[in-house]
């Protein structure tokens, strides 16, 4: 302004900032950041939407999945059966086939049956009901000859009809439940045999081609065995590659070379670690295949970038002060590095090490290349049992025909989301109570 | 830190030492193969722990082709048991097998499985024969004597009778046996109807097998990958469309589909069963006979998969849609699987 009260160039205007031109100029600049705020909030709003639509989806189709039906039945142990020679001998016990049992309980349950409808009666109830009575038989021979009352999964299909997702109005070949099944489930609910509990199987088996009896245990045992060989391997080594690289290499043409190289190999396709994994460590050292150690082995190498990346970057900001104030009292280099400056940056690592093994977590390409989606109804007992991670037991669930699966796939969904909020929650509170600023 | 070095260290050594203490036993049995028996096998394993008690297997879809290629990788406690197929090793699996040792093969027939062409409830469905079929997905066709690519774009250009309708089918890639049945059964059956392609048999065999087993590559014909699942949910969100896959699936879907007739013939149990159904293959699994003794559970599992539980009138197989075999060659085939019987492809 003093400028323009100075020397005044134009006649009729004090400034060239207020004429008419100016403040047009003015309006369409503001115009203009007004519209770009508008941008970003759309932005914000849309990827919002999108996310709460996904949330949406996941817990509308998911929920139900938490809750499972259960049908409490009246067993009588019978020693006929069971145990004729009496000899309670468990190689005997665990070989018996208990699916007797069971439909004699549930015609009890359910008030008789009318003849010919002895299969549909049968089939409301899951057929791992035959190995829950035998796993109680197991546990409690002395109760042989008793009536016990034993509470047993109901089928998907009627787990499905009793949560009311198949509607009566449908005509009838239409849908996996029929009007007698209907009925038999009406009179198993007056008599007080129906309740729906928290679906501890879902949290307690692995995978099973019974909807009703399909858990995510062992993908979440397959899932950590192959995360602590990952983090085994990828931890310290690219811990170490980072400090070697960040304070002993000498700067030249081939360092340079590595560094473009790790940033590269941060970006290529997961899938190709998957092929990697197949041709070198199953073909050729001979490791078997859907082990969590070779799971592991290939997403280590995943890994390994980020890590190496996050580590130079935390050991970058630590201010030369430091360096130069413990090499100035003594210190050796390996000595001011070990003891200040990587405790320093460690904050910083943890984070870059924790997003490296949730990135890990919800990896499925590699995966599927090492045959780590395999069908297996036992949860894995070590690094080399055949296992499933989380995300291809989702992928799998995704893939069976069954009807019940579909709720699964989505429990499975939110449960992996929860153990990847966990981990992302758990980086950012390190770096809130840990972070030095300068 | 320097404990923390330490310790990965040592877990490393553990983790390192597991992998090789793991590798001299196994007591897990590891099956590979098609994507058309997994439902079966992956039954079949599930029942064979729960009844038995032993270690659950480990069962990969993977698809009959790369079933085999897995399978003959060669005999060792790091290599496959068992492989499932929807149909019979060929001849060059064979001797890819022999080559790298795996000699000794004994082969169980499971049932068969017909090849279903549905489409959504609700959506038209007609009875087809099986030239239609060719001329409706080869990439090449005959027309007045003439061999030309493939003219047709709505089912009624093929026959006035048909829907007028856009020809989509969705279908299996190349590696699925479900693929090789449906070239062998019923694009080679359909194209020998035409004259002028079944002369080429004589003058050009090479040429008369591209052009009776190339599927059209025009969008008509769209391969959905080794997962049926998901052609049923694409033809369920559009009856418009029809889709190829095993009778098992058509048959877990029923109250979502419709299924075409082909030759004036359904396919269900008993049209499969007597082959009156003209698109039915046999699904088989093969095992190591040398892994018998090594494998823990082994011999066991191929008796449960060969039981009448299994694969009997009322086994839980046909429960799902398996079309068991009849009684006696279901005998003769438990015997010879349980015997150990030798498989041999020349």
């Amino acid at each position: 302004m003093t400028d323009s009260v100075a020397n005044p160039p134009a006649p009729r205007f004090a400034s060239v900032h207020t004429s008419p031109e100016a403040r047009a100029r003015l309006r369409r600049r503001y115009a203009a950041e007004r519209r770009f705020r508008i941008y970003g909030i759309v932005a914000i709003a849309l990827a919002l939407g999108v996310l709460g639509v996904l949330f949406f989806t996941l817990v509308s189709q998911g929920y139900s999945a938490f809750v499972q039906t259960e049908i409490a039945l009246d067993v009588h142990l019978d020693p006929e059966t069971i145990d004729p020679e009496g000899t309670r001998d468990p190689a005997r016990l665990q070989r018996v086939r208990y699916n007797r049992l069971v439909e004699a309980a549930l015609r009890e349950a359910a008030g008789g049956v009318a003849e010919g409808q002895e299969r549909a009666l049968a089939a409301l109830v899951s057929t791992g009901a035959q190995f829950i009575v035998r796993d109680y038989v197991l546990a409690n021979p002395d109760r042989i000859g008793e009536t016990v009352r034993i509470r047993v999964p109901a089928s998907s299909n009627a787990d499905q009809a009793y949560k009311g997702f198949i509607s009566r109005d449908v005509p009838e070949n239409q849908r996996r439940i029929s009007d007698a099944q209907f009925a038999m489930l009406d009179r198993l609910e007056e008599a007080g045999r129906l309740a729906t509990g928290f679906n501890t199987i879902l949290f307690t088996n692995a995978d099973s081609r019974q909807p009703e009896l399909a858990g995510l245990w062992g993908a979440v045992k397959g899932s950590f065995y192959t995360l602590l060989v990952c983090l085994v391997l990828s931890f310290p080594i690219g811990i170490g590659a980072a400090i070697y690289l960040e304070e002993f290499a000498r700067k030249g043409r081939l360092t340079d070379l590595i560094e473009v190289n790790i940033n590269n190999l941060a970006a290529v396709p997961s899938i190709i670690f998957g092929l990697l994994g197949l041709a070198v460590f199953i073909q050729l050292f001979g490791l078997p295949r859907s082990a969590p150690l070779v799971g592991g082995i290939v997403l280590a190498l995943m890994t390994l970038p980020t890590i190496i990346i996050a580590t130079r970057a935390s050991l970058k900001s630590v201010p030369p002060s430091i360096r130069e104030a413990a090499v100035g009292l003594g210190a050796s280099k390996l000595q001011a590095i070990f003891h200040h400056i990587l405790p320093l940056a460690f904050p910083g690592v943890l984070t870059g090490t924790i997003i490296g093994m949730a990135q890990a977590l919800g990896e499925t390409a590699p995966l599927l290349m090492i045959g780590m989606n395999a069908f297996i109804t036992e949860a894995p007992d070590g690094l080399v049992d055949g296992a499933t991670a989380l995300p291809a037991q989702i992928y799998i669930w995704a893939d069976s025909p069954e009807r019940g699966f579909v709720e699964r796939t989505s429990a499975g969904i939110l449960v992996l989301l929860v153990f990847l909020i966990c981990m992302n929650g758990l980086a950012i509170y390190l770096r809130k109570r840990f972070e030095k600023r300068w | 830190m320097k404990h923390a070095l330490v310790a990965t260290t040592a877990a490393l050594a553990l983790a390192a030492s597991a992998g090789t203490v793991s590798a001299q036993s196994r007591d897990q049995i590891r099956i590979v193969g098609s994507s058309t028996v997994f439902p079966f096998s992956t039954v079949i394993a599930e029942n064979f722990a729960a009844y038995t008690g032993n270690p659950a297997p480990v069962v990969e879809s993977t698809g009959t082709g790369g079933g085999m290629q897995i399978f003959c990788e060669g005999v060792g406690i790091d290599k496959v048991d068992a492989t499932g197929a929807s149909r019979p090793m060929q001849e060059s699996e064979y001797r890819r097998c022999v080559e790298n040792g795996v000699t000794d093969i004994t082969e169980l027939l499971l049932g068969y499985d017909g090849i279903a062409v549905a489409v959504a409830q609700g959506g038209q469905t007609f009875d087809i024969s099986l030239a239609q079929l060719f001329q409706a997905l080869a990439a090449e066709v005959e027309v007045d004597g003439a061999i030309v690519p493939n003219p047709y774009a709505r089912w009624s250009d093929i026959d006035p009778a048909l829907p007028g309708i856009e020809i989509t089918v969705f279908g299996p890639p190349p590696t699925s046996g479900t693929r090789d049945a449906w070239i062998e059964l019923v694009m080679l059956d359909g194209c020998a109807t035409f004259p002028a392609i079944a002369a080429l048999k004589e003058s050009d065999e090479a040429r008369f097998e591209e052009v009776c087993q190339r599927m059209r590559e025009d969008g008509h014909f769209i391969e959905a990958g080794e997962n049926d699942n998901l052609i049923v949910q694409r033809l369920v969100s559009d009856p418009a469309t029809y889709g190829i896959f095993g009778y098992s699936f058509y048959h877990e879907n029923r109250d979502r589909l419709s299924v075409l007739s082909i030759e004036g013939v359904a396919p269900d149990i008993a049209t499969i069963a007597d082959f009156s159904y003209p698109v039915a293959r046999p699904l088989f699994l093969y095992f190591k006979n040398a892994h018998r003794t090594v494998i823990p559970g082994l011999q066991e599992f191929i008796e449960e998969a060969s039981s009448e539980e299994a694969i009997g009138d009322d086994g839980y197989l046909v429960d799902i849609g398996l079309v068991p075999p009849p009684r006696e060659d279901r005998e003769t085939a438990r015997a010879a699987a349980l015997g150990g019987a030798q498989f041999a492809r020349h």
